[in-house]
């Protein structure tokens, strides 16, 4: 049996699934209800500042995206941090550590970006026994219009400022959550690195509109006949999230930073991916508030009988193992050849490989063979380029086989075993320049 | 309940609650949450092997897809575009042998998109709403055409000529329109007088007048309406019943399955219809799949349904032999009728056992005598009319390709089940009419 326990930042938790800060987390019933079911640990919904809370609206505060059968495959969403009293969230926190010593306490926070703001907050975090703290720089709507959340993320020197108050006022591990409304975001986790941050975890929700209700004009979730942009998450935002983890995960000037993966995960398979990307844990959102906490079960078992038929005995065993291969377009391998091929025992004729090839692509797939309906690639056409593999509604039905030898049917060119990129392709202007 | 037990053929075997639940609809209209779950299902394949397999050639991917795209009325006029009758084809279609038989989830999983029961609900939709009739008609032609039968075939023609211009004469014998779509569909498959309402709702294309008791053969002729109109459409069926030619079948208590399934059709209320105790159905074909599940739903204690040949051989489709066996029809195959005994009604039948040798089908001797008290022969319809100098071919009406009938008449077309070649299927008929009405409409404006 895999061992799925993990030590981030010197902060153990029974396994990597950790409830990211959202309304899972926002109070004690809720966070007990999610040790019961096995969660690894939770990030405590954003705390702001002493005084009045926060107010969210009261209508409606979600927008969805779905896919057939109305899976959920999108939300966005327009609520604030924690809309309850400080004080009865530090207490609750206090509590519910006390009762789960063995899971991760993290303490979301936002405060205006005042020195004071911070100096005031920090000491009473640590006094609840939490683990770690995790600044919310992240939050795209509501917050930031009041010079908080995103507006501070967005600016890399804010971040470094904030990240050097907290590790100067608190003793707590300090996890920088970034925004992804931004164009590079390396830039943010550089700052937070230079600021002291231990970590960084990413990615808080992407600025959206996800519908427009056509019979009133105006944006979802409509309040009173007005919208206004969200907070956009799950699983359609996995790869945008995918992508900026392994970003951060490469960079020279952060490579080795601890990373916490957010966004989209909605399965063990999901969790192992931001894992091999660099990430120490991974957090919880949208899978939790469609299906419930029983998921949890799900994505520690999976990941578990993965690890073991893999023959990885520990997180670590895997992790950051897709960091290397991670590369830029320029250096991949253009002597590597492959075309479709369909395997006719699975192939049920539906034809969308066909015509997704002939409409949109390279005309290399047939839909008769001597006037028979019949779907098969024409190699001396096929680009190689899996558009068929992605549209094909049965799995493992057409796959890319890699040529070895011979020529390419297509260019007629022999297959070169050796590896040559576009740094030096014939082609490249800049490599014409460097070689007269 | 002592009543089932009433021997003889009687009324009233149920109680009311009963024959409400029987005659109710076989598959009721899908929810809209069941419409969406499904039309989630479809691949929108390419060149749909679907589409190819509806006689009508409806753009199904399309139809379904607009209804995923929350638009069910434009999704209805996909079909309509194609078959004017979408609503009576999606509750009567053998989907099981045409769409459905063909859609790549069956190959894949075995469980085909719900082709029809989709198309049944956009078509409902689109009625249910008082929407205006999703055609309008061409400038007026000034040409005038007379279509002969109101059924499947010539209520299609009838729609597509009128669309296209012209003025439109339906001759129809019976006293109401609809064809089989009246008289001889399952009235589970057909509930809350849907055939009349479909047929309301069809000539709101205008330009159709309906003109019913008008028999051909004795009050008009091919000749005349040939001579009076610019072209002539001929849908009429095939109206009469072969009857067994066995000792016995003269007894009171034998008759046509079609005549008592009209006769049902005909009904409002179904317990004053009588049902023999014991019933025996003779035939393969849906008419005989039709007439022994209804017996069974009117009260019948055992009802047989006696094929000659074998079950592979069988006309009815699986799904319908199977819906049989699960209403308690019991299935016997290869038996031929010999003989009706009974003092003064039907007694019982006697069957000799047959089998295959090459072409032929044999006697082997052995006989079976089956109880019974009512006998329905579904052996096959001929089309009983005068039909002039028509050409034929076999028993039914000669046409070319195009639907057209060949000399002497120079302006007639034909279609439907009195067409050589028809498959006995409402949308076959439907097809013809619209080929019918396409080449007829070429030809006038030419
Ligand atoms: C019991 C039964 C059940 C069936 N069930 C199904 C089913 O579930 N699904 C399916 O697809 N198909 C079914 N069929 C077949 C289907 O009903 C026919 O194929 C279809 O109705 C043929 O249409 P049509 O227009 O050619 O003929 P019909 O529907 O027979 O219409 C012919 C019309 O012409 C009229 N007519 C006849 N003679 C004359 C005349 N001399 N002058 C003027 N008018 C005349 C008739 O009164 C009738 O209105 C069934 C058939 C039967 C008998
Ligand atoms: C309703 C809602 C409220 C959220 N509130 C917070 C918050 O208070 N603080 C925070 O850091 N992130 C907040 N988030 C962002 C999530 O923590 C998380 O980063 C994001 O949803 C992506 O993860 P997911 O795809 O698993 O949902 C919120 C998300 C949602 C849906
Ligand atoms: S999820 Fe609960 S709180 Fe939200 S709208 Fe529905 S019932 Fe109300
Ligand atoms: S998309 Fe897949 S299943 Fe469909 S025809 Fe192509 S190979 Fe066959
Ligand atoms: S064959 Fe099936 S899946 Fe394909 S378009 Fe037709 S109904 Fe849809």
């Amino acid at each position: 049996m895999a061992d799925l326990s993990t030590n981030f930042l010197g902060i153990k938790s029974p396994n990597p699934f950790w409830l990211a800060s959202a309304p899972p987390t926002d109070k004690a019933y809720n966070v007990e209800r999610a040790f019961e079911a096995g969660w690894g640990g939770v990030v405590w919904k954003t705390l702001g500042e002493a005084g009045p809370p926060v107010v969210n609206v009261n209508g409606p505060r979600y927008g969805a995206i779905w896919g057939p059968d109305r899976r959920l495959l999108g939300l966005n969403n327009i609520e604030l941090i924690t809309d309850r009293d400080l004080e009865i969230n530090l207490r609750e926190i206090t509590e519910v550590k006390k009762r789960w010593p063995d899971r991760a306490m993290i303490v979301s926070i936002m405060v205006p970006c005042e020195e004071q703001s911070w100096k005031a907050i920090l000491p009473r975090v640590e006094d609840t026994g939490a683990d770690g703290i995790e600044l919310n720089f992240g939050c795209p709507h509501g917050m930031s219009e009041r010079g908080m959340g995103a507006a501070v993320g967005q600016v890399p020197e804010y971040i470094r400022m904030v990240a050097e108050w907290c590790k100067q006022y608190s003793k707590l591990p300090v996890i920088v959550k970034l925004t992804p409304n931004i164009t590079d975001i390396r830039y943010p986790a550089r700052a937070a690195k230079a600021g002291g941050a231990d970590a960084v975890s990413l990615i808080n929700t992407i600025s959206s509109i996800v519908s427009v209700d056509l019979d009133n004009f105006a944006p979802m979730p409509t309040i009173d006949g007005k919208g206004s942009h969200g907070g956009y998450c799950g699983p359609a935002v996995k790869p945008i999230a995918l992508n900026m983890v392994a970003e951060i995960a490469r960079d020279p000037e952060t490579r080795g930073l601890p990373i916490s993966g957010i966004g989209g995960v909605s399965t063990w398979r999901d969790a192992a991916e931001f894992i091999a990307l660099g990430c120490g844990t991974v957090q919880v959102c949208t899978a939790a508030m469609t299906y419930g906490f029983k998921i949890v079960q799900e994505m520690a078992q999976g990941l578990s009988d993965w690890m073991d038929e893999k023959g990885y005995a520990t997180i670590a065993d895997f992790q950051s193992r897709a960091v290397p291969n991670v590369t830029d377009w320029q250096y991949l391998n253009l002597n590597y050849v492959t075309k479709a091929k369909i395997d006719q025992d699975l192939c049920i004729k539906c034809g969308r490989c066909h015509i997704a090839c002939e409409d949109t692509s390279h005309q290399a797939i047939t839909s008769t063979v001597d006037g028979v309906r019949y779907f098969e690639v024409m190699e001396d056409e096929c680009v190689g380029c899996n558009l068929c593999v992605n549209v094909c509604p049965i799995d493992d039905c057409i796959t890319m086989v890699r040529m070895t030898d011979g020529a390419d049917p297509r260019t007629g060119k022999p297959i070169d075993p050796d590896y040559a990129n576009w740094t030096t392709h014939p082609n490249n202007p800049m490599a014409r320049q460097a070689a007269e | 309940m002592t009543m089932a037990e009433t021997t003889g053929v009687k009324a009233k075997r149920l109680s009311d609650a009963e024959y409400a639940d029987n005659f109710s609809d076989i598959h009721p209209l899908l929810t809209a949450h069941e419409a969406l779950v499904e039309a989630d299902r479809c691949y929108f394949c390419y060149d749909a092997p679907c589409m190819t397999a509806c006689p009508t050639s409806i753009d199904i991917p399309m139809f379904i897809r607009k209804i995923q795209a929350g638009n069910p009325v434009g999704s209805a006029k996909t079909i309509f575009e194609q078959n004017i009758l979408g609503g009576m084809c999606a509750r009567v279609c053998p989907t099981e042998t045409l769409c459905e038989e063909a859609c790549v989830r069956e190959t894949a999983e075995g469980k085909p998109v719900k082709i029809g029961q989709l198309q049944r609900y956009a078509t409902d939709t689109y009625m249910s709403r008082e929407l205006p009739h999703p055609f309008k008609r061409a400038a007026a032609t000034g040409k005038k055409v007379a279509v002969v039968g109101a059924g499947p075939a010539g209520l299609s023609c009838a729609h597509r000529l009128a669309m296209h211009g012209h003025d439109v004469v339906i001759y129809e014998a019976r006293p109401k329109p609809g064809g089989l779509n009246e008289y001889g569909i399952a009235s589970y498959k057909a509930t809350n007088n849907f055939a009349q309402r479909e047929i309301e709702w069809l000539m709101q294309i205008g330009g159709i007048e309906l003109k019913l008791g008008q028999r051909l053969g004795t009050d008009i002729s091919v000749e005349s309406l040939a001579e009076s109109h610019d072209a002539v459409f001929i849908g009429i069926g095939l109206s009469s019943a072969y009857t067994l030619n066995i000792p016995g079948s003269d007894l009171p208590g034998v008759e046509a399955a079609i005549d008592f399934i009209a006769r049902l059709r005909q009904a409002e209320d179904k317990s004053t219809l009588p049902v023999g105790q014991d019933v025996v159905v003779i035939g393969g074909g849906m008419t005989a799949v039709d007439a022994a599940v209804q017996s069974k739903l009117l009260g019948a204690r055992t009802v047989s349904l006696v094929y000659r040949r074998s079950r592979e051989q069988m006309p009815a489709s699986r799904y319908e032999q199977e819906l049989a066996a699960a209403h308690g029809v019991h299935l016997v195959f290869n038996a031929k009728p010999v003989r009706i005994s009974g003092a003064n009604a039907v007694e019982s039948v006697e069957f000799e056992y047959t089998r295959q040798d090459g072409a032929n089908l044999v006697g082997t001797g052995e006989t079976v005598e089956i109880p019974a008290n009512q006998v329905l022969a579904a052996i096959g319809q001929w089309m009983e009319a005068e039909v002039g100098e028509l050409e034929l071919d076999g028993t039914t009406l000669a046409r070319t390709p195009e639907n057209r009938s060949p000399m002497p008449y120079p302006n007639v077309w034909v279609g439907g089940d009195c067409a050589h070649g028809g498959e006995d299927l409402t949308v076959v008929a439907v097809e013809d009419g619209k080929i019918a009405a396409e080449n007829i409409h070429k030809t006038l404006m030419a």
